[in-house]
């Protein structure tokens, strides 16, 4: 049996999905606010004969008819950065303003950090921790490269982690982009689905759990945090948001990104989950010629 | 007075001479002076910012306003190499606050320009001061640049003109700052 087979009966046209997972990725880059407007940088692609669209739904996020982006003039500026299409939805999702205390938990190489630090107009205090040293120099050459000023990287265990020295108590709003099994990157990484399943899902659970657990107990009351992963397994995804909500004070929220999804799971395998689940989104690569992809948007409560 | 620097914490720069504790480290001052006198940047685009020191000379820009004494990986930006007889801005600062530069700025073509950025010293004529130069190239506006909305567009008659990096310009010639790793080849 191949890894994806086990959710055909969760997913919806599953034949356009399977057909979806064998077509290469389309080139897409994000627009970098920081240094450029997005409209000079399409403008500059132009000029250099680079083709491209707008996506509808986040008019920052382009796609180019151009296999090398990184060999333009606007990448050398820091006006563009490589970004998967569903890699730009979370830091969309939490939305922070200019000005808050942001803590980003698993930050390299830095993509959804650098489009915090745009959302948040490079103000305010963006924490961007990565466990892996050598992860690290990726995400501060990104960093630099874009312009970002308000981005300080810490090197720690995300389930760890504290505010101490920040001068802050907690933060407004924190992303947990935890570390998953990738599935949803079958369309650039053929080897993908090598090592996944029900048993590799529910060896990473614990740790994705702990590090949104983390995430929660260091966000201010009324504040948000977004938990996202880039697989489509359950375990990973619904199984952990709902063994969080029965001992944290947090509540799943509504939320839209423009983009088509698909409501979170409240049964799988043998297991029910919380009816609010069907507030998280699951992006399947066939609804919107994506990678695939699972966020949910949370609450924080007393 | 101490000397040196602590190397893993981010120290903040005294605000002049009069608060310095530690003995070679640049001011606030004395960094908006340079920024001011070298590039022409007026300094109300760099006061918001704070600065420290993490490396003997090493500067550090953010817009973060966090405790002295932080050990973190990176705070903001690497913005300025100090300690030594010249002052030489990174590459990335001269990418992000270049446009407000006014003076000691040398225009190349796009031949120039790549050779630039590839990393290459080359003979061109300048008739300005020797020493630290911002380089910089025509880049299609937009219509969004022209019309100011990012808060750092520059004046209309060089819209257009965009920051690449930073030149050590001597005896006839432009010597590429762009470390290797930002090096490209077009």
């Amino acid at each position: 049996m191949d890894a994806l087979e086990r959710y055909e009966p969760i997913i919806d046209d599953y034949a356009a999905f399977r057909e979806a997972c064998e077509r290469p990725l389309p080139t897409v880059v994000r627009a970098n606010g920081i240094k450029a407007d997005p409209d000079r940088a399409v403008a500059a692609l132009a000029a250099e004969g680079v083709g491209v669209t707008r996506r509808a739904w986040n008019p920052a996020v382009l796609e180019v008819d151009t296999d090398k982006p990184g060999n333009t003039w606007p990448y050398f500026h820091g006006w563009i950065h490589g970004q998967e299409e569903v890699s730009a939805i979370p830091a969309r999702v939490l939305d922070p303003s200019p000005g808050d205390a942001v803590w980003d938990t698993c930050a390299a190489p830095g993509s959804k950090t650098t489009q915090l630090a745009d959302l948040l107009d490079d103000t305010g205090l963006l924490v961007a921790n990565d466990d892996n040293l050598g992860r690290l120099s990726a995400l501060r050459s990104n960093a630099e490269r874009l312009g970002a000023t308000c981005v300080a990287v810490t090197n720690e265990d995300a389930r760890r982690f504290t505010t101490e020295g920040f001068g802050i108590d907690a933060f407004d709003a924190v992303l947990a982009d935890v570390p998953c099994t990738c599935e949803g990157t079958i369309r650039k990484n053929a080897d993908a689905l090598d090592t996944v399943g029900r048993e590799a899902s529910l060896n990473i659970a614990a740790l994705q759990t702990d590090i949104l657990r983390r995430a929660i107990r260091l966000t201010r009351e009324g504040g948000t945090v977004v938990y996202s992963t880039c697989t489509f397994a359950p375990e990973e995804n619904e199984g952990v948001l709902d063994r969080v909500l029965d001992d944290e004070p947090v509540e799943l929220v509504d939320f839209d990104v423009g983009l088509d999804a698909d409501p979170g799971l409240t049964a799988w395998a043998d297991e029910t989950y919380d009816d609010s689940l069907t507030k998280a989104k699951r992006f399947y690569p066939h609804r919107n010629d994506t990678g695939g992809f699972f966020c949910a948007k949370l609450e924080v409560g007393a | 007075m101490a000397d040196g620097n602590t190397s893993h914490r981010f120290e903040r720069l005294p605000a002049n001479a009069d608060e310095r504790a530690v003995e070679g480290r640049a001011t606030r001052a004395a960094v908006l002076d340079y920024w001011e006198e070298r590039f022409g940047v007026p300094r109300d685009v760099l006061a918001p910012y704070t600065f420290w020191e993490k490396g003997a000379g090493k500067i550090w820009i953010a817009a973060s306003d966090v405790p002295d004494g932080l050990a973190v990986e990176s705070l903001g930006m690497t913005f300025l190499r100090t300690r030594q007889e010249h002052w030489k801005p990174t590459t990335n600062a001269a990418q992000r606050f270049g446009r407000h530069a006014t003076r000691n700025v040398i225009d190349l073509t796009r031949e120039a320009a790549e050779a630039f950025v590839a990393g290459e010293d080359q003979d061109l004529a300048w008739d300005g001061d020797w020493g630290y130069l911002i380089a910089a190239h025509d880049v299609a506006a937009g219509a969004a640049e022209t019309r100011g909305t990012t808060g750092e567009a520059s004046d209309e008659g060089s819209a257009r003109r965009e920051p690449l990096g930073v030149g050590l310009y001597l005896h006839g010639e432009l010597r590429s700052m762009i470390p290797k790793g930002r090096r490209r080849e077009f």
